[in-house]
């Protein structure tokens, strides 16, 4: 499928592992049944951990206790992270009582709204994942391609009762997720006993999309409704930006090559930010990404695994090289560009009523932990809600939940319960906390270098003083923290971000653009909370006392000199 | 070839089915070779169940080479019959050193093993001396099982002409005490049998009555003319014979430096199991696997403190710590010399008479039995001080009464050729409420809360000669031990993977929860990788929503299993004595009843023939 025609070719270099792993796995299969039920290690080896990617799961353990345990002479807790695709992020609330039921029956009793609008469920062990997953699908969600070398969980903006454009653009990202689906029946032979809940048609290649070797790397698509630009569309491999005419739905402008990861230390790798190249009817987007994601099948880095995502490709061999490429593939040209303006990437907290008349409640979710803790019973105060909703449930690309499409008659009793569990809009916080985000990353997640959502509110804590006193507190300031430089929270988009180092070591990031496009620039190198915080204290003030009149925080600090702008990634590391 | 038959053979069914498939297929060579093989295998158990290798001549032929002289009174016979049932060795031990003893003196000694005597010999015995335990609720050890039946039985033949002592060891907060001796003794004499001296039960320091038993014994047999020269020393001369390289044993423990003290248990269990690694050095103590350590604990503080202030007493009184003459403060004393956690009958008596309390009294009427039961259960020394106080007497008089604090047994969960110099062990601490107060585990919570590395454990070596590793390191070995039950398991494969035994080895293990339960998880896991373990079955009762044990996945692989133990297999089963040895005693029946076609009769002999063998050994409490 290769354009042969072409002068640039893919990249050489030797397969990495993980390509291997991949080829010989015969569509996802591996050893996974058997490891599976190998009952002497809650683990899986190297080879079919990677593979369970692609299921929609991750092999962790609690680092908390590794040390203690290898003493014990336990092997390291073993435990999986579920994550459940949702396009879009809308989940009806029967599906919520399974993802509640399912925490707290397998799970470690809370549930992770991600920041691509995915539940996650943590701490599961092995010999529960079958009937997870199987409950799961029974509830008709899955967990295939929620994470591994395939196209991840389609992101849109959540709110589709504010226009008949939403639900729209909502309906596309379904099809989407759809289309790109891998299509093998190993996740229905490993996990639902061979039933398939999808037909699969005989003399058809197994993976028409991807073949045998699916993607270099995780593949990110997200659908924006200007003026919200709340799925952060320039973090995304592939954007499409929502281009209203008349009220209606004209079509897209397209985006490639957006991406948040990087590794520490090494300047051959970057965040970047997805770059606008023309414009297709919402028919038509379908084909696009199709052609788009063979482009970076075929073209992709497949020997060096940290350069494999789809922004190097287009940096390697341009944009104009890309735009013929898919032209070509597609057999006709996307149109130009059109008009477009985004002013925002946060989520509006608190009720809204929307264009069917139907009301949606907006709540603060802090790093979109959703469990029941001393004093604020949010995960059962949302459980009673969804008892009653004849809505449905809409994570937000900001770790948030809306309550959507509440009927006026159920709207009363949704507030009551709302308000006897205390869940909120977060209207008490600051603005600051509202615009916060974070990964996972300790005690769970694999990679983190530093902790992240057990850290930044109490971090936070201690930012509000000083905001307070600068007279900052309902100043939306999209603040973000990582455990690593993998991107988890897009921290290369925050106005102020933090990305882990070491434990309690951060690398300070400040000056991205608030509507999220423009990336920010390093300010500080491995400093800890001491120094963190007498730094963004005079800054703050001097933003307080100096700013222009309705000028964000990213566009102060680069007018007042303390970072310059960083429009592409290929400036990040300047 | 003639075609081996029930009716032609001494074989049953199936083990003529198997030969008459073997045989015809045998080349020559291997023919006269499996014919030296199996006379050999056969002359070596006999020679087991003789001292020093000299067969037993039958009585009436020494009885005719007697001289003459001695025809006025009928003559003392000099040959005597030492018969032992012992589980964790104690009564083999002392089997040993009675048969020297006895043979020092001129007698004729044969000294055997319950299981290893053949009960149609027994009415030719003339003096037969029994050293016999009792587990549990009453029950003979492993090795006494059968011969304990076989009296009891129809079969038993009338013993007019057998004088006897019986040597019994138990434990007196058991109920059912010494219960196996009562029985060997009560039976022998329903027989017609003569006693040589009254049977002496011993409690858990049993080295007195034991060198009281054995010059009471030496003197019946010598008679009154010539009085015995008794060692005094018996018990601790077969000690030093036992191991002969090390000046420490159970009367004289090795001081150990703790290296090592850790939890097995993850956090969040509800169990809490310490491994506990000891320094050997410099004491010259060497074990096999199999073997258990004997470990000296000390008291609980808070009890003994509890215990001196309930009766009134000065913690720093002076007080004897035992019969010897060494003394010292009375703290001292109840932390490190008595026994304080158990009641027993025997010392409810004792105390009746130190304390005017009516209660005690009334508890001890015969007809009180019940009520008396009930009041041990689950209470200790400061329950009887504090229920039936006021003591008027003097701690001194007090602690008199109080049994030796006794050193508690442990498997030993190492090697010692893969960790020379060391010892490890393994303990669950037991903690529970009883009576409204908290009660401890003497020494699983003194290991768990109050040993430290490079504290010291006073340690001995128990040697356990019923739980052995098969001599043959290419004989196929599975192990069953849940529970605490793996620990001598980690011992065997650690041996087995010194040795680089070909062998094969399958381990079948249990506990509650997979997390954190899994003791020694990542042991067992290098040594899969490792090639040392080759299966290992694994049941974790509390993950699932029906319980399974170690004996679900013995049934669930009742082929495999079965083809091990036909391959020669030896089978260990370590752990709890009360419930799993039992369900997997059924379950070992109902697989070999299966998998070979046998009546349930026929299973229980194929396990009988295996125990006789030596292939199926337990260490179980």
């Amino acid at each position: 499928m290769a354009n042969n025609e072409s002068a640039v070719k893919p990249i050489g270099g030797p397969p990495s592992d993980v390509e291997h792993i991949k080829l010989e796995s015969n569509y996802l299969r591996g050893a996974l049944e058997a490891t599976l039920q190998n009952p002497i290690t809650g683990g899986l080896p190297e080879d079919d951990n990677r593979l369970l990617k692609f299921h929609g799961s991750y092999m962790q353990d609690d680092r908390d206790l590794r040390a203690e345990r290898e003493r014990s002479k336990l092997e390291p807790a073993f435990q999986f992270m579920l994550r459940v695709v949702a396009p879009g992020g809308v989940a009806s609330a029967a599906q919520w009582l399974v993802m509640d039921k399912l925490a707290h029956q397998y799970g470690n009793g809370t549930l992770r709204l991600t920041t691509r609008q995915a539940f996650q469920m943590h701490g599961v062990l092995k010999w529960n994942l079958k009937k997870t997953i199987k409950t799961i699908n029974d509830t008709l969600m899955t967990t295939l391609a929620a994470c591994g070398d395939v196209n991840r969980n389609v992101m849109s903006s959540p709110n589709p009762y504010q226009s008949e454009v939403h639900s729209e653009v909502y309906e596309w990202a379904r099809k989407l997720s759809d289309h790109l689906a891998p299509r093998t029946p190993a996740y229905h032979e490993i996990w639902l006993d061979g039933e398939k809940v999808v037909d699969s048609k005989a003399d058809v290649e197994v993976e028409p999309i991807y073949g045998p070797v699916y993607l270099p790397r995780k593949f990110k698509i997200g659908l924006a409704v200007p003026p919200s630009n709340d799925v952060d569309v320039f973090s995304q491999d592939l954007g499409f930006i929502a281009i209203l005419e008349d009220g209606k739905l004209a079509g897209f402008n397209v985006t490639v090559g957006g991406g948040m990861g990087m590794t520490h230390g090494d300047t051959n790798t970057y965040p970047q930010l997805g770059r606008v190249i023309g414009f297709a009817r919402p028919e038509q987007i379908i084909e696009v990404a199709e052609k788009t994601v063979t482009i970076q099948r075929d073209y992709g880095n497949r020997s060096v695994r940290k350069n494999a995502r789809f922004k190097y490709t287009i940096d390697r061999h341009g944009l104009e090289w890309f735009r013929g490429e898919l032209h070509h593939r597609l057999g006709w040209e996307l149109e130009a560009a059109r008009a477009y303006h985004f002013d925002h990437n946060g989520d509006r907290y608190g009720w809204v009523k929307g264009y069917d008349g139907k009301w949606n409640l907006t709540l603060y979710i802090q790093s979109g932990r959703i469990q029941d803790q001393e004093g604020y019973l949010l995960m059962t105060g949302l459980r009673e809600i969804a008892k009653i909703h004849t809505g449905d449930f809409r994570l937000t690309p900001n770790q948030n939940l809306i309550i959507g499409g509440v009927s006026s008659a159920k709207k009363r009793r949704i507030a009551e319960l709302a308000k006897q569990y205390g869940l909120t809009d977060g209207a008490h916080h600051s603005a600051l906390r509202r615009s916060a985000l974070s990964c996972v990353a300790l005690p769970t997640c694999g990679l983190a270098m530093a902790e992240a959502e057990r850290y930044l509110p109490h971090l936070l804590d201690k930012l509000e003083p000083i905001i307070d006193k600068a007279g900052l507190r309902d100043e939306e300031i999209v603040i973000r923290m990582t455990g690593c430089p993998n991107g988890c929270a897009r921290p290369a988009l925050g106005e102020i971000s933090f990305i882990g180092k070491s434990p309690g070591k951060y690398n300070m990031y400040l000056g991205a653009g608030f509507s999220g496009d423009r990336l920010n620039k390093l300010y500080k190198e491995n400093i800890g909370e001491q120094e963190i915080l007498e730094t963004l204290e005079p800054m703050l003030h001097r933003y307080a006392n100096e700013r222009n009149s309705g000028e964000h925080f990213g566009d102060f600090v680069i007018r007042s000199g303390y970072v310059s702008a960083v429009t592409s990634g290929l400036n990040f590391h300047d | 070839m003639v075609q081996l038959q029930v009716t032609n053979s001494p074989f049953n069914e199936s083990q003529a089915e198997l030969l008459n498939r073997l045989l015809p297929t045998l080349t020559e060579s291997q023919q006269i070779w499996l014919g030296g093989y199996l006379s050999a295998m056969s002359l070596r158990g006999a020679g087991a169940a003789t001292a020093a290798g000299e067969q037993p001549a039958p009585a009436a032929a020494a009885q005719g080479t007697l001289p003459a002289a001695a025809a006025a009174a009928p003559p003392l016979s000099r040959e005597v019959t030492v018969l032992f049932g012992s589980q964790t060795g104690n009564c083999q031990r002392l089997a040993a050193s009675l048969s020297r003893k006895l043979e020092e003196q001129g007698f004729k000694v044969t000294v055997s093993a319950m299981n290893a005597f053949k009960p149609n010999t027994l009415k030719k015995v003339e003096n037969l001396l029994i050293l016999v335990s009792t587990h549990g609720e009453g029950e003979p050890p492993d090795n006494a099982r059968a011969f304990h039946e076989f009296l009891h039985s129809k079969r038993a033949p009338q013993l007019e002409s057998l004088r006897f002592s019986v040597l019994a060891l138990g434990d007196t907060s058991y109920e059912f005490f010494c219960q196996t001796g009562k029985d060997f003794d009560e039976r022998l004499e329903q027989l017609g049998g003569q006693r040589l001296s009254p049977r002496i039960d011993c409690d858990l320091d049993y080295d007195e009555p034991v060198a009281d038993w054995f010059e009471q014994v030496l003197g019946a047999l010598n008679g009154p003319q010539n009085a015995p020269q008794l060692a005094d020393q018996a018990v601790a001369a077969a000690e030093k014979a036992d191991e002969p390289q090390s000046p420490y044993s159970r009367n004289h423990p090795f001081h150990a430096e703790v290296l090592e003290n850790l939890n097995l248990n993850g956090r969040g269990s509800d169990r809490e199991t310490r491994h506990l690694e000891l320094s050997l050095a410099g004491s010259g103590l060497t074990f096999e696997p199999g073997d258990s350590l004997g470990v000296y604990p000390e008291n609980h503080p808070q009890l003994v403190a509890d215990i001196i202030a309930a009766a009134g007493w000065n913690p720093d009184e002076t007080v004897p710590f035992n019969k010897k003459g060494e003394e010292g403060t009375l703290r001292e004393a109840l932390l490190r010399h008595y026994e304080i956690t158990v009641l027993t009958k025997p010392l409810l008596e004792q105390a009746a008479k130190l304390s005017g309390a009516p209660g005690l009294q009334a508890l001890l009427a015969p007809e009180a039995q019940q009520e008396l039961k009930s009041y041990i259960q689950g209470r200790d020394l400061l329950d009887l001080i504090t229920d039936f106080g006021p003591w008027n007497v003097p701690a001194s008089s007090f602690v008199a009464i109080l049994r030796k604090l006794p050193a508690r047994l442990y498997s030993i969960s190492s090697s010692y050729n893969a960790n020379p110099e060391e010892v490890h062990f393994t303990v669950r601490a037991v903690r529970y409420e009883s009576h409204g107060r908290d009660r401890y585990g003497v020494c699983s919570v003194h290991c768990a809360e109050r040993v430290q590395p490079g504290d010291t454990l006073p340690v001995y070596i128990q040697s356990n000669p019923n739980f052995k590793l098969p001599a043959n390191p290419d004989v196929p070995v599975i192990m069953i031990g849940p529970g605490t039950g793996v620990a001598p398991f980690r011992s065997f494969l650690e041996e087995r993977g010194e040795q680089g035994a070909g062998g094969k080895t399958w381990l079948f293990y249990g506990d509650r929860h997979f997390v954190t339960d899994f003791l020694y998880q990542t042991d067992w896991q290098r040594m899969l990788k490792e090639g040392v373990l080759n299966k290992l079955d694994v049941a974790f009762s509390r993950d699932t929503e029906e319980k399974v044990y170690v004996q679900h996945r013995i049934l669930e692989h009742s082929k495999e299993l079965f083809a091990w133990l036909q391959e020669g297999a030896h089978m260990y089963v370590c752990g709890d004595e009360k419930h799993m040895a039992h369900d997997v005693h059924a379950a070992l029946l109902t697989v070999i009843q299966e998998e070979a076609g046998l009546s349930p009769e026929g299973a229980a002999a194929y396990l009988e023939n295996l125990q006789q063998e030596q292939r199926y050994q337990r260490d179980v409490y």
